[in-house]
């Protein structure tokens, strides 16, 4: 159905981000007007979501050009749930940055540059053209970048460095990848390259253009063996700016690998076995890093290494259960992974260090911090019934159909090391005494600061859990979304006729 | 460098260019030219006679940061974009005034959008420029 609104979100981030920059100096209204224009975002991604459950797929030409001419945006159930999880996290990383944000760190415009930030990941979940994907995702990284390097340290800019540099040569492998596309076909529109690429007659340059954009967008989702720079990157940023890039930086990559392998380069038996590979590999590798890191920011992100690989997968096994797996992962990774890097930051306010030998006696001190901070720990190593324990199941389901009992036994490998990792994390910050620790000068620990700050530290880290617990104890209405998503996925023939109808 | 001869010359350039570059931005549509050519020249005419006749002298004539035309031309583009969703038509659709106008020519939301495009791209060179020129001051 054609509806002129489903740009609404990118319109709306888009001028909250120019609000904000007229009120440049002016902190206070800056953070009201992120915390409050979040909460438009979540209700606009709401009333998306509501519609297009009822109705199906929608979708609008931009400028009024038809496709394959014009741009075209698509929203399907996979994109509106996306959306709705992006303005969840959004909205919990916009209470805890205004918290969090020291005044002299919020003056370098981190508002502004975060709305462009989730206006560049709303667009892509939106966009019906391959290479509005491509300048989405340039528009995320130029506004990570700018938010990476805020406050300038050395280190950050050491980080950032490696993070730039990788995610452009990722770009150039995916613009490359879109090139040869265009030779082949002619088009870049998504629904028209759906019916066109099964004409090719040049199969081997097909393939390597479907290794192409895999590598490309596999560096920026960060598989093995092209992880390198998110390690070395997202512990330095400040703990919101880890907090938005651990939950969803890396998951727009697999998203858009869901909608490239789904919807045109269907994977043939090479590919598949590729990406099942690639995926096995980041499941191990990520776990094994994880199991030796001493500092808590760098342990979460090898773990957001490690998790990818239950994303990707689900693409290489390729059956509905195990699609649908993967997108249940995707959905509770982003929520899990955001709210990892807020807890990483809240107890560094607590404790004033983010490293694991000398944190210790949360439990002590905080009891009831602990407990909620045990929901998404929990539901990150998937103890049921939390929500991290369905997709896995579905994924083992997937993969039993198929026979694939390696890639069952790495995740299964993958999951128990997630679980000694977090085993040790709760045993060195939660029950072991802290050792003596000095703050450092000018550092004001959690204990002394105003009730009103306190909230903004905790409440996110709890709204988020809270819909961690509901997409647990929720599972058969998640389920039910994440199967017809899944079959949408997978027969993509009704999208293609929506956007495309044959004369 | 400041010698009399550019002195004199930067006055006199500054109006015809930026008059150039106006036209430039109005013919953009159907002909070459539009908001980022325009906006360029613009700046050009700007930085000429800063060239001439010191930073500071352009800081005077302008009475504001060029950083603000960034967001200021931004906005201009995104309500000429949103504007047709109002008509039931898509975002970005060119909508026209019925009739031409002498000089201008056909009036739609394209204009404003390229008059946005125009404020951002003076805005962001000068404040490239200024930022350059401060830190050679310094030193």
């Amino acid at each position: 159905m054609n509806d002129n609104l489903i740009l609404l979100p990118v319109i709306l981030q888009l001028a909250l981000a120019l609000m904000l920059l007229f009120f440049w100096s002016k902190t206070k209204w800056q953070r009201i007007g992120s915390m409050v224009g979040n909460t438009l975002f979540l209700m606009v991604a709401v009333y998306l979501f509501v519609k297009i459950y009822k109705n199906g797929v929608l979708f609008t030409q931009a400028g009024d050009w038809e496709a394959p001419f014009g741009i075209t945006f698509v929203a399907d159930l996979f994109s509106a749930t996306m959306l709705v999880i992006t303005a969840l996290s959004g909205l919990a990383v916009s209470i805890f940055a205004s918290g969090s944000m020291s005044r002299r760190r919020s003056l370098f415009v981190f508002f502004p540059i975060y709305h462009f930030l989730l206006m560049g990941i709303s667009g892509s979940f939106l966009a019906g053209d391959l290479f509005n994907l491509y300048v989405w995702f340039e528009l995320i990284i130029i506004a990570s970048f700018g938010l990476i390097t805020l406050g300038g340290g050395r280190r950050q800019l050491e980080g950032a460095l490696k993070y730039v540099t990788l995610n452009l040569l990722a770009s150039i492998l995916f613009l490359t990848g879109i090139a040869f596309l265009y030779g082949l076909t002619g088009t870049l529109n998504m629904a028209d390259l759906a019916r066109k690429i099964p004409l090719i007659q040049n199969e081997g340059l097909l393939t390597i253009t479907a290794l192409m954009f895999f590598i490309g967008l596999g560096i920026k989702t960060a598989v093995f063996p092209l992880y390198f720079w998110l390690p070395a990157s997202y512990h330095t940023p400040m703990s919101a700016v880890s907090a938005i890039f651990g939950g969803l930086l890396t998951k727009v990559g697999v998203y858009a690998l869901f909608r490239v392998f789904s919807l045109f380069f269907l994977p043939d038996s090479f590919t598949a076995t590729v990406i099942t590979a690639v995926a096995a590999l980041t499941l191990i590798m990520g776990a094994m890093g994880a199991l030796i890191q001493k500092d808590t920011r760098k342990l979460f992100s090898w773990l957001i290494v490690c998790h990818i690989g239950f994303m990707i997968a689900g693409l290489g096994i390729y059956t509905t259960a195990a699609i649908a797996g993967a997108v249940f992962y995707l959905f509770h990774d982003i929520l899990v992974k955001t709210n990892l890097f807020m807890i990483s930051g809240l107890i560094h306010k607590i404790s004033g260090t983010f490293k694991l030998k000398k944190l210790g006696g949360l439990y002590s001190q905080y009891p009831k911090i602990t407990l909620l901070i045990a929901i998404p720990l929990f539901s990150l190593v998937g103890i049921p019934p939390l929500s991290g324990f369905w997709p896995k199941l579905l994924l083992i389901q997937g993969g039993m159909e198929i026979q694939g009992y390696l890639i069952i036994a790495a995740i299964i490998l993958g999951s128990f090391v997630t679980l000694a990792t977090i085993g040790k994390f709760w045993l060195e910050v939660v029950w072991k005494e802290q050792p003596a620790f000095t703050y450092k000068k000018h550092f004001i620990p959690f204990s002394q600061l105003p009730y009103i700050q306190k909230f903004s530290y905790v409440f996110p880290i709890g709204l988020l859990a809270s819909v961690s617990l509901f997409l647990g104890f929720g599972a058969e209405i998640i389920i039910d979304i994440v199967n017809q998503i899944a079959f949408d996925l997978m027969n993509p023939d009704a999208y293609i006729e929506l956007i495309l109808p044959k004369e | 460098m400041t010698t009399l001869i550019l002195r004199t010359a930067a006055v006199y350039l500054m109006p015809l260019l930026l008059l150039f570059s106006v036209f430039i931005l109005l013919r953009g549509h159907y002909l070459p030219g539009g908001g980022f050519v325009g906006g360029l020249i613009a700046s050009i005419a700007l930085v000429v006679y800063g060239y001439a006749n010191g930073i500071n002298q352009i800081k005077m004539f302008l009475r504001f940061h060029p950083g603000a035309l960034i967001p200021t031309g931004v906005t201009l583009s995104l309500l000429s974009g949103t504007l047709p969703l109002f008509y039931s038509r898509p975002f970005m659709t060119g909508l026209w005034l019925e009739g031409t106008y002498p000089i201008i020519g056909q009036v739609g939301t394209a204009l404003i959008f390229d008059i946005g495009v125009y404020f951002v791209v003076v805005g962001t060179a000068l404040t490239i420029i200024f930022s350059i020129a401060e830190d050679n001051e310094r030193d």
